[in-house]
């Protein structure tokens, strides 16, 4: 194996888009150190993104940040603006691991390590989040939600790499919630999840929603049909019936050690309706 | 496998050592530099037994390579006492019996520090989230919650 870890990031992606063997990208490891030691890879290359400028910097930018692609979730969770601005995101992100894995986990890894149930992703997709992909052809940016294609796997070309993510000024009255089941309080992986952002008139009636589900189809999923339900309403109960009903529907979840196909389906449309009650008061909505 | 040449700071000392290009720092310091304070408890970032702090935040050094902390600055548990007195976590964990086997002792006193470095009076739920990244399989934690609030205590005061 051979460690690299180059000072910009078109040289990251000439040396992952050269590099014939199997590559892994390392941001804070959480994931990549774990499955080396698991034997799951054998990379011939690890390109260590760390030493590119701005990987590590949250920056405001046209009236919302951009977070770098290895910028850990304690840094987040101490950057006061921007958990103002999203709470939902960053209270996500800080769900994953152990304080310990906090030092060192990025919600661009999480979000490429590719899992259904990756906590950050639910919140960044409801956030309209957007990635920058630095590649063979330069550089561009794509909605978050067209990242991730199927368990473990992710729409990224040979030698691109995302570099920073950009989560953009919300419209006035708008907050963003997360919420995940776990059996325990700490330390475990999202049985199912919900992550909703919305946006309120001065009555108080939702004019935007995006709500994503995790852990109940192979990919985090957007669903314009619990969106749907939100918009045009106070959030009232009917509203939260039909945002409950939606998520279920939309539930494709498999059964294994950690839930039920029911028991998923079900939680999800519990998680959909309390995270939009927690949106809808964060955005200054009265219930 | 060619190896690579790292220079870092250790415990506030310079340090440099060679390693292999897919060995961890948990490695590094246990079996190059004999520090062996840090343990291997799962290898996979689930036990806390290998915490150190890597430029001031806590991390498993199980799940850093040792090739990554080029210019970094870390602290182990060897770091934590001086020449001549334990530091306060380390003598509140002895006073409190908060240790049995103490394979886990070293990484809970690195995170409790970490904690504590943050926020010198935290509630019992504080601590407890904090330290859920540390797993004992000896003392039921009471004893370790009790300690680390003792020594918290002491250190406000001192």
């Amino acid at each position: 194996m051979q460690y690299a870890k180059p000072k910009t990031a078109a040289e990251a992606a000439r040396l992952l888009g050269a590099e014939t063997g199997v590559t892994r990208v390392l941001a804070g490891g959480t994931d990549v150190m774990v499955q080396l030691k698991a034997g799951m890879v054998e990379p011939a290359l690890i390109v260590d993104i760390k030493g590119i400028p701005g990987i590590r910097d949250i920056t405001p930018e046209a009236g919302g940040f951009r977070i770098g692609a290895a910028v850990a979730g304690l840094e987040l969770g101490d950057h006061a603006a921007l958990c103002a601005m999203y709470p939902g995101v960053t209270e996500a992100a800080q769900l994953i691991g152990s304080k310990q894995v906090q030092g060192r986990c990025s919600m661009v890894g999480n979000l490429c390590n590719g899992s259904p149930a990756a906590d950050a992703v639910p919140a960044l997709f409801a956030a309209g989040a957007i990635v920058r992909i630095e590649g063979p052809n330069g550089s561009r940016d794509a909605a978050v939600e067209t990242i991730p294609t199927a368990p473990g796997r992710i729409s990224l070309a040979k030698g691109e790499i995302i570099t920073s993510v950009f989560l953009p000024a919300p419209a006035a009255h708008s907050a963003d919630a997360y919420l995940r089941f776990i059996p325990r309080t700490e330390m475990d992986i999202a049985v199912a999840s919900a992550g909703v952002s919305l946006t309120i008139d001065a009555s108080g009636t939702i004019t935007a929603a995006r709500v994503a589900l995790g852990a109940v189809a192979p990919t985090v999923m957007l669903v314009d049909a619990c969106a749907a339900a939100l918009i045009g309403t106070k959030l009232d109960a009917a509203a939260q019936e039909a945002l409950e009903q939606a998520a279920s529907a939309a539930a494709k979840p498999i059964a294994d050690k950690r839930g039920t196909i029911e028991f998923r389906t079900k939680v999800v449309g519990v998680l959909a309706r309390r995270a939009a009650v927690i949106a809808y008061v964060r955005a200054g909505g009265q219930l | 496998m060619k190896t690579i040449q790292v220079a870092t700071t250790i415990n506030g000392d310079a340090t440099e050592f060679v390693c292999a290009p897919d060995e961890s720092l948990l490695d590094v310091l246990r079996n190059r530099l004999g520090l062996t304070g840090a343990k291997e408890g799962c290898g996979t970032g689930d036990c806390g037994a290998c915490t150190v702090t890597l430029d001031g935040r806590m991390v498993c050094s199980c799940l850093v390579l040792g090739a990554e902390v080029e210019g970094s600055t870390i602290t182990t548990i060897e770091g934590m006492s001086t020449a001549d007195a334990l530091h306060p976590l380390q003598q509140a964990f002895i006073d409190h019996a908060a240790l049995q086997c103490g394979i886990c002792t070293p990484g809970i006193l690195v995170a409790a520090k970490a904690l504590l470095d943050r926020n010198p009076d935290p509630t019992d739920t504080e601590l407890r989230y904090w330290l859920a990244g540390n797993l004992c399989r000896c003392t039921g934690y009471d004893k370790i919650i009790a300690a680390v609030q003792d020594a918290a205590q002491k250190m406000r005061t001192a």
